[in-house]
């Protein structure tokens, strides 16, 4: 016969899941009000952060020449649309499955082909060179767009403090492997831990962004804090998020994506309308934000940038080298 | 009990299959006014009407087992009404997708069903449940007569190009479409087992 044990927990003492969320928040605003106040959290951002939604804003960045005018993506849309499998596969996923994801303190590791290994917080990245705001197109290789306005600076500028040598023919970006603070890890999807790469000559053009923001404020979870890579005419898996290594190299390096599926994404991923992917149509893009009546737009060479970086590619033949 | 007993609760019965189907549908309304459609609604249509498909083409091939394994012989009077659906939601999937998503650009139509493999299983499936959809009534049955039957198995090719549609689309987690071929899988199965089934107890016996 089963016998049914009083439970020691009335029910009436068991937090609705509503209340244990708000408790939660209260929670974390709590800590967080307490980390601004004591300067540890914010001190180096010079800014102001909001504690119920973590939002901290970036003060002072300059405009720059490089932005397009087009008709920004709603933050909305930039937040809540992401290919970041480290928090999911899902598109919705990375904003939810991000919220435990603490981007500081944050230190990058810098190494190969340089004079001298170094290791960099994040807060010194942040004094490394002037912030601009830069509004760059951006096309997902799944033929998707969107027009964001980030904060960050060359990453030639970061690449001039290095002091590669002879040797670095190429930059390899690693980002963070950590499947507590990144769920997604947990299914191997991709070979962990994500890494990009680009050529020298890619790295050090002007275009190639170091983003430590967007919209005006700190890099959201969900878009790679507290640093990524931004590559403005190639698709957007290059750009690799939440940064931890930076190693020069003399080979290629093998990206992430090019050991998934060898046969759909080479290492220069270049925005091309010409050069077809054997899922997705590449000569048309749907730019986000555009409600359900808005045609699709044509896709531009080099995602519109021809102008900036097509000689980086003269004499190359850019159906083989995809 | 009498038969129209019977008869009068298949009806009823019906009746609740025929509005629960409709909800996917009315979500996708009630999101669409509400800009709750997320950042790519277009894409979110897609995604859901070609999923439901998928879920009514598993409903109506699990018709089969349902009445074989329970011996409730009504279970396959609800089988037409659910592959009804299955093509009403597949052909918003293609609406969305012809309409919405390439705005009737024909040529770039044809060039994404030809150079994808994914979008050309895809169409195919729809295209082969055309036939099926246009011979679900009463009269057409009586006038196909055995010929009927042997039509309608084209539903299998159907659900073997739709589960590969789905398979092909995704770009690295494949864990859902293996679910749903999972599933089909499962109901091909059970037909097979149903089958041999007095093969299978006979072997058992002998031994």
């Amino acid at each position: 016969m089963l016998i049914h044990k009083q439970s020691d927990i009335i029910p009436s003492e068991i937090a609705s899941k509503e209340t244990f969320e708000n408790r939660r928040t209260l929670i974390k605003a709590a800590g967080a009000s307490l980390l601004t106040a004591s300067g540890i959290c914010t001190g180096f951002i010079n800014g102001s952060a909001n504690a119920a939604t973590g939002r901290q804003k970036i003060n002072a960045y300059a405009k720059s020449k490089y932005s397009t005018d087009e008709k920004l993506t709603p933050y909305e849309d930039v937040t809540s649309y992401n290919n970041y499998y480290e928090f999911g596969t899902s598109k919705t996923d990375p904003s939810i499955e991000s919220r435990l994801f603490k981007p500081t303190p944050w230190t990058v590791s810098i190494e190969g082909a340089v004079k001298k290994n170094k290791q960099i917080g994040i807060e010194d990245i942040f004094k490394l060179a002037p912030l601009e705001e830069r509004i760059y197109r951006m096309r997902c290789v799944e033929g998707w767009s969107m027009v964001i306005p980030w904060v960050g600076f060359s990453l030639a500028k970061l690449i001039q403090w290095v002091e590669p040598t002879a040797n670095a023919k190429y930059v390899e970006f690693t980002s963070l492997s950590d499947d507590l603070m990144m769920p997604g890890q947990r299914m191997r999807v991709l070979d962990w831990p994500y890494v990009e790469g680009l050529r020298m000559d890619e790295a050090m053009n002007p275009l190639t962004l170091l983003a430590v923001g967007l919209y005006g404020e700190m890099l959201p979870n969900q878009n790679g804090a507290p640093m990524r890579l931004v590559v403005p005419w190639k698709y957007g898996f290059k750009g690799a998020k939440a940064i931890v290594r930076i190693r020069f190299t003399e080979t290629m390096p093998k990206t992430a994506w090019m050991k998934a599926g060898p046969n759909e994404y080479g290492f220069y991923a270049n925005v091309n309308p010409t050069v077809d992917h054997p899922r997705w149509t590449q000569s048309s893009e749907r730019r986000i934000g555009g409600g359900l009546f808005t045609p699709r737009i044509k896709t531009q060479m080099f995602n519109g940038y021809a102008e900036q970086v097509g000689q980086l590619y003269s004499g190359m033949d850019l159906i083989k080298n995809f | 009990m009498s038969d129209k007993f019977f008869n009068s609760l298949i009806i009823k019965i019906k009746v609740i299959i025929f509005l629960l189907s409709l909800i996917p549908l009315c979500r996708l309304i009630y999101l669409g006014f509400n800009d709750a459609l997320g950042a790519n609604p277009i894409e979110f249509i897609e995604r859901s009407t070609g999923t439901w498909a998928l879920v009514f083409l598993m409903l109506t091939l699990s018709m089969t087992p349902f009445r074989q394994w329970s011996g409730i012989k009504s279970f396959i009077q609800y089988r037409r009404m659910l592959g009804l659906y299955m093509f009403f939601y597949a052909s918003l999937h293609i609406i969305s997708y012809v309409w919405l998503d390439h705005w009737f650009d024909l040529s770039e139509i044809t060039k994404d069903i030809i150079k994808h493999p994914y979008v050309l299983v895809g169409f195919t499936a729809f295209l082969l449940s055309i036939p099926l959809a246009i011979t679900s009534t009463k009269a057409m049955m009586k006038r196909l007569g055995r010929r009927w039957k042997l039509l309608h198995k084209l539903i299998y090719l159907i659900g073997v190009l739709a589960v590969l549609h789905f398979l092909w689309l995704v770009k690295k987690d494949h864990t859902e479409p293996l679910v749903y071929a999972s599933i089909f899988f499962s109901l091909i199965a059970l037909r097979f087992v149903y089958k041999h089934r007095t093969h299978f107890k006979l072997s058992v016996i002998r031994r």
